[in-house]
């Protein structure tokens, strides 16, 4: 399959097709969907440890003195919360409710934070805020100049070698000689930390994170260990026409303050949401794909195959009265009606 | 490790990426180590019900990856006789042994006329090298 010339390449793509990767279009950039298999990548991480190179997510700064209020009035969390050196999910909102992007904010300073958007959002996002920019804020797109590295897994923190640290923190330091920050998050229900550093140094980088025994995973792996996690994906499980509440968001919202769709958000928790997202499991053999339709008017958003549980698994939204968990569903997969029952989130938890 | 790619010379090819091997009045048919390379370890086989007809040319069932789904093109024609339960129960073996324990079904061959017009082999390997 040809790519088209317009792609763009992390600093990272000459190393993964030396790797042999297999490498796709994502949001306008080629990306290795998978090394050596999804699978056997998949059980890496939840076994050990693997690396992935989100360098196509966008990193937005934030800084002034009146960053703060810029950013309080445009995201739902609650940064007052964050002192500098922790970090938050939270969720930039619409009018509606709806959500333009999901986010991680970290507060680098008193007066500057740093904000890791979704790759296809990255221009949105910024143009959202920029337009909303008010004296004393500067919002600046600094996504050109890093690369970002996702260690994830059990082994993730030992096999680099860096102290333990509390979830939602980060510290810059030193890895092998390049100098990063160190985030204690990450996209797959495990242990680990994404390590963000300056784009020339991203391939000694890269060589010293594999050179410690850890495992290139690509975007297909990911998916799939975000989704048994029931991590959302926006674009599929959320996004502009969804609302935070339904998507079972709102412990991501802080509603005691004004923000961009606050309002509305407030009044589907009063009300109680209409649909929700829920979570299943499929009781038959089959795997639920994106678009296919639940009996009684829901949707699947998310949906593969499950390597630690070996069936199908998936995210959709289902009308209120059929989102608790035991609850069967009939998912239409390609025509054939097939049984799925609601677990509650995540799919997967680790033992112990 | 996934075995290396092989088209062995006593099958026949269909362009969609399966084969036949036929014995007699029956044929056991499956998908290419192109097509299970292509898509990467199996984890679903939709399989036919047995007495039903497959056509050939058309779709008989589907198999899914982690990332994607493909339907089966039959290569000929016929009736469901058996269906590899073995793949049913573990799919990825097809991408071990795609003509060995991987094969998909075995029919009843309905137009024996209908082998002559597959590819053989050499041709089908010649058909990947243009793709």
């Amino acid at each position: 399959m040809a790519m088209p010339a317009t792609l763009s390449h992390t600093p990272l793509h000459d190393r993964h097709v030396e790797l042999g990767a297999r490498m796709v279009p994502f949001a306008g950039w080629e990306m290795p969907v998978q090394y050596s298999g999804v699978i056997p990548e998949h059980r890496a991480v939840r076994a050990d440890a693997g690396v992935f190179d989100v360098s196509h997510m966008g990193e937005l700064e934030v800084e002034g003195p009146h960053a703060r209020e810029l950013l309080q009035g445009a995201l739902s969390n609650d940064l007052d919360r964050l002192s500098p050196g922790e970090a938050q999910y939270t969720l930039l909102t619409n009018g509606d409710g709806g959500i333009v992007d999901d986010l991680i904010a970290y507060r680098l300073a008193e007066h500057s934070y740093l904000l890791v958007v979704n790759a296809a959002n990255r221009a949105s996002a910024y143009a959202w805020l920029k337009e909303r920019e008010i004296p004393g804020s500067d919002v600046r797109d600094g996504s050109d100049d890093c690369a970002l590295l996702a260690v994830q897994g059990p082994k993730a923190v030992k096999r680099l070698g860096l102290p333990s640290a509390a979830p939602f923190t980060f510290a810059e330091t030193s890895l092998d000689g390049v100098e990063v920050m160190v985030n204690r998050t990450g996209y797959t229900g495990e242990d680990g930390c994404e390590l963000l550093c300056m784009s020339e140094d991203a391939v000694r980088l890269w060589d010293a994170v594999l050179e410690r025994g850890v495992v290139p995973c690509g975007l297909g792996a990911r998916d799939t260990l975000r989704l048994e996690v029931c991590y959302p994906l926006h674009g599929n499980d959320i996004g502009p026409k969804t609302d935070a509440v339904s998507a079972g968001l709102g412990w991501a919202c802080y509603l005691d303050k004004e923000f961009e769709g606050v309002d509305v958000l407030r009044r589907i928790k009063a009300e109680g949401p209409e649909r929700r997202l829920v979570a299943f499991v499929m009781e038959d053999k089959a795997i639920p794909r994106p678009g296919m339709p639940i009996e009684g008017g829901g949707e699947v958003t998310s949906g593969s195959h499950s390597p630690m549980l070996g069936s199908g698994i998936g995210m959709g939204y289902v009308p209120a009265p059929q989102a608790r968990a035991g609850t069967e569903l009939t998912i239409d997969v390609r025509g054939r009606p097939r049984r799925a029952r609601v677990v509650k989130k995540p799919i997967y938890k680790r033992e112990g | 490790m996934a075995p290396a790619e092989s088209y062995p010379d006593d099958l026949k090819y269909h362009e969609e990426h399966d084969w036949a091997r036929v014995e007699g009045e029956e044929a056991v048919l499956g998908i290419t180590w192109f097509a299970a390379d292509a898509l990467g370890e199996l984890v679903h086989f939709e399989p036919p019900e047995v007495g039903s007809t497959v056509t050939k040319g058309q779709s008989y069932g589907e198999v899914e990856s982690v990332k994607a789904v493909s339907d089966l093109i039959a290569p000929l024609s016929g009736e469901v006789v058996e269906v590899n339960q073995q793949v049913v129960d573990a799919p990825e073996t097809v991408n071990e042994d795609a003509y060995g324990n991987g094969w998909l079904i075995r029919i009843r061959v309905g137009e024996p006329g209908e082998a002559a017009s597959l590819l053989d082999a050499a041709a089908y390997r010649q058909l990947l090298e243009s793709q």
